[in-house]
């Protein structure tokens, strides 16, 4: 008797690339607006974008279902943090806290490729990259979801990142100037739309720093 | 009721966009800090609290954890009167459906009743149906049995020899482990309907108002503010906060107003909830002080020309008589 399969999946894949690069003051937190199914187009302007906190954002790429549920009960959690605290949680503190939700799913997993970008308590600018079940770094860039393949060896070549295991531990921020880190997540982005069915439409990005939260646009290839 | 009536005083009123809510922080001794009595529950709700402080914080945690899970399922801010309904219920320790008053049944003859080891009290629309029920059963077993029975259907339990059925009782007084909130809570809050202020007591009762005030010396707060009320509504923040501050010192009766011993807090329109900090309520205080002793002076020399006036006006209807 052969293996009952489902035939059925509670999953759905959305597609979309994230991206984060972490500045010494700065993050240029990046993803693309497009969310498809299969091989069609569910809408070209989605926001996969999330402010959790003054100084988080995430931004995930994966199952959009997943990562709006997973949205909703940080935002919920981060208030119930801001009434027992009387302060906004830190970049640091949301990473841990991601971290610990995403596991707290490990049997049943949100399906959502998460990297979080922001600035620590000194003003830095960092980076936390997640699978799916938890599993986090901090570190001077990222990328996850479908692009990532071919973004994140772009990245490696560019900003390449010093070892973190070699001692003293090294800064992982890039010394680029904000302005070169944008330049450089939309050339990244324009060559993944190329090549990945699933990028592409329009390139969200949102810098965070010490005078506040910018969002700035970007036309992509729409096919 | 009485803890409500010996805290702290706690102030609020409203506009039509904006509420102000406002107490007074009295330190156990000079050494302590004071309690906190205004907290924020929501963006768009926030509390004042007179009464067992402790209770008031269990509250507005019960209530922050509503606004909460309600934002969380519906996307979408809670409206103020939903809130006070659900705070109000949680006062209640047996809620009741059935449409009784006071119910006060004493069953059978006194033998009978040595017997019992309750009384249970039945007035109201059913009482009717229950007495003639009870009356059928011919033993003293069965009429026992049968009003445990009816005691359990109501989900009452023995308390202090007495069983209550209301519609809307506090059974839990007299048990030993339970208690009622000893808190009154002044409920702020602006949703689609506008600017809401409540007050919620210990009883489970709410109210809504366009200024209250509670704790000692509220009396003197409530006088003020029911000369001035009616021009709450179409008043400015600052004005709000103004009637706010001078009603505080109503209750002081006599002992300086000063930045602190008063919380003020604002939300409103476009403004969500936050307590002012200590220097912008030292810098109100001062601009209506300044204002209230303006106004002596200029009495005098005004009433020169009052006076002036008055024979002016005597001069003009001496004609008019004519």
């Amino acid at each position: 008797m052969t293996k009952q399969q489902a035939n059925w999946s509670p999953y759905d894949f959305n597609g979309g690339t994230c991206v984060a690069v972490a500045g010494a003051d700065y993050c240029v937190i990046a993803a693309d607006t497009r969310m498809s199914t299969g091989y069609n187009i569910l809408t070209r302007d989605y926001s996969k974008i999330c402010k959790l906190a003054d100084k988080s954002l995430l931004a995930s790429s994966g199952f959009q279902a997943d990562v709006r549920a997973l949205q909703k009960n940080l935002e919920a959690r981060h208030q119930i943090y801001q009434h027992q605290h009387n302060k906004q949680m830190s970049c640091p503190a949301m990473a841990q806290l991601l971290s610990n939700t995403l596991y707290y799913k490990r049997f049943f997993p949100y399906y959502a490729f998460n990297v979080l970008g922001g600035l620590d308590n000194e003003g830095k600018g960092c980076v936390f990259t997640y699978d799916a079940v938890g599993s986090y770094e901090k570190v001077g860039y990222s990328s996850q979801g479908s692009g990532s393949k071919l973004i994140m060896p772009f990245l490696d070549n560019q900003l390449k990142s010093p070892s973190p295991l070699l001692l003293p531990a090294q800064d992982a921020v890039t010394p680029l100037s904000e302005l070169e880190a944008i330049d450089l997540v939309k050339t990244a982005f324009a060559s993944a739309t190329e090549r990945d069915i699933y990028t592409g439409d329009k390139l969200e990005i949102v810098v965070l720093n010490r005078e506040g939260i910018r969002r700035e646009y970007m036309e992509l290839r729409k096919d | 009721m009485e803890a409500v009536k010996q805290g702290s005083a706690a102030i609020g009123l409203r506009s039509k966009t904006h509420v102000v809510l406002a107490c007074v922080n009295k330190a156990q001794s000079e050494l302590s800090s004071h309690q906190r009595k205004i907290f924020k529950v929501d963006d768009h709700i926030g509390v004042a609290i007179a009464g067992l402080t402790a209770d008031g914080r269990v509250l507005s945690r019960y209530m922050r954890s509503e606004c909460i899970n309600h934002s969380f399922t519906y996307e979408s801010a809670l409206p103020v009167g939903r809130l006070v309904v659900q705070l109000a219920d949680k006062a209640q320790v047996c809620f009741l459906p059935f449409d009784f008053v006071l119910v006060v049944l004493v069953l059978g003859s006194s033998d009978f009743l040595l017997k019992l080891d309750f009384c249970l009290v039945v007035i109201g629309s059913s009482f009717g149906e229950l007495w003639r029920d009870l009356e059928t059963r011919d033993t003293p077993r069965s009429r026992r049995a049968k009003s445990l029975q009816i005691l359990q259907t109501y989900c009452l339990t023995r308390v202090a020899g007495h069983y209550k059925i209301n519609n809307s009782v506090e059974v839990c007084t007299q048990r030993s482990w339970k208690r009622p909130y000893g808190v009154g809570l002044l409920v702020g809050g602006l949703d689609e309907s506008g600017a809401h202020l409540y007050y919620n007591c210990p009883s489970g009762n709410y109210f809504e108002y366009q200024a209250f005030a509670i704790g000692s010396r509220s009396q003197a707060a409530k006088t003020y503010m029911e000369r001035k009320f009616e021009t709450f509504d179409s008043a400015s923040r600052e004005e709000l906060i103004k009637h706010a501050l001078f009603a505080i010192k109503e209750t002081l009766q006599g002992e300086k107003l000063k930045s602190s011993i008063c919380t003020v807090a604002v939300l409103g329109v476009g403004e969500p909830f936050h307590v002012l900090d200590q220097q912008t309520v030292q810098e109100l205080i001062k601009s209506f002080e300044v204002v209230e002793e303006e106004a002596p002076a200029p009495q005098e020399p005004s009433a020169a020309p009052e006076e002036a006036a008055a024979p002016a006006a005597e001069a003009a209807a001496a004609p008019m008589e004519e």
